[in-house]
């Protein structure tokens, strides 16, 4: 079981409490009319599948029912960092898990939620 | 004042009104509690609870006016008046639940609309969806940490803490209002399963229901 920490309760809670809500930052075309079939199929059905750090959308269900994004590795299910709606992440695939790593070192307040994650 | 329709749920007329529970004492009875146990539980029926919605600090000023008692502004905080008898917990960032004794909820509900005149908020009476049980006992807290997932010691669940969290796969707010005392506010449709899962997992402190 994965201990997530919800930006909103400000605790780490049970993935039990949680759902998945498949890939964040999707953004909506500005002018639905202006796009082409194929824009408007890549963003109603097309989602990146990494191998490697994923930005997801996440809902605290039974909780406080708001939507969160989760930052997670795909493959070690290693959860880097959640943040509020309307936040970037600050670990991308840019910058790699090492790098991300020694980030969270840095900040005494991430690596509480990351050994939460870890658990 | 908002221009929202509003209707006092309890009448004069005299309607017979049952708990979500009427149906589990009957059914599955209700052990009397005797010398031996350890954890009791006792419903506390027909208490009004609002549901408040909107911005923080606009709720809070209306809440001190009408109620006296600070909303609560911090993530699972919970707050109860001087008697004792009303509360208000924080449920999200921005919601939180009101219970006050029953009977005074409509009032509560227009003096507070009246008070937030026409700011932008929410006010749900959800009395009639749930029903709150109390457990008290020295052996309350074994008893949830059987049925739900969030962790109940004392270091991390003080008093003046609530949350909602999953109770033996159901929905259900955790309170505690003090030292000794748990609270679980269940919805109704689950009160049946919920009462049942606590006789049976209550059975080896010899749990006895207070009525």
């Amino acid at each position: 079981m994965l201990h997530i920490y919800c930006p909103y309760c400000e605790e780490l809670r049970e993935e039990e409490e949680f759902h998945p809500k498949g890939q964040a930052h999707i953004a909506r075309p500005a002018d639905p009319d202006a796009c082409s079939d194929d824009e408007w199929g890549d963003y109603l059905f097309f989602r990146d599948n990494p191998r490697g750090i994923h930005h997801e959308l996440w809902v605290h269900a039974v909780g406080c029912r708001k939507f969160f994004n989760v930052t997670r590795h795909t493959v070690t299910y290693e959860i880097l960092e959640t943040y509020k709606m309307g936040e970037q992440p600050s670990v991308t695939a840019t910058s790699p898990a090492d790098d991300a790593a020694a980030r969270v070192a840095a900040e005494p307040s991430e690596a509480s939620r990351q050994e939460g994650a870890r658990a | 004042m908002s221009k929202a329709a509003v209707f006092d749920t309890r009448t004069d007329a005299a309607i017979a009104v049952e708990s979500p529970l009427a149906y589990s004492y009957r059914r599955s009875g209700a052990p009397t509690p005797g010398p031996h146990s350890q954890v009791t539980i006792r419903e506390r029926a027909f208490l009004g609870h609002l549901i408040l919605r909107g911005g923080a600090i606009v709720l809070d000023e209306a809440v001190r006016e009408v109620l006296g008692m600070n909303l609560p502004g911090k993530p699972q905080g919970l707050v109860h008046d001087a008697s004792g008898e009303r509360s208000i917990q924080w449920l999200s960032p921005d919601e939180w639940l009101l219970i006050v004794p029953g009977g005074e909820e409509f009032d509560f509900e227009n003096r507070l609309r009246e008070a937030l005149g026409d700011a932008r908020f929410a006010i749900v009476n959800v009395g009639g969806g749930q029903t709150l049980l109390e457990l008290e006992g020295p052996k309350a807290r074994e008893l949830l940490m059987k049925s739900v997932v969030y962790d109940v010691h004392p270091d991390h669940f003080p008093v003046g803490k609530g949350v909602t969290t999953v109770f033996a796969k159901a929905t259900a707010i955790l309170r505690r209002p003090s030292d000794t005392r748990w609270e679980l506010v269940l919805r109704r449709s689950f009160a049946d399963y919920c009462y049942r899962w606590l006789l049976d997992a209550g059975e080896e402190y010899a749990i006895g229901v207070v009525r």
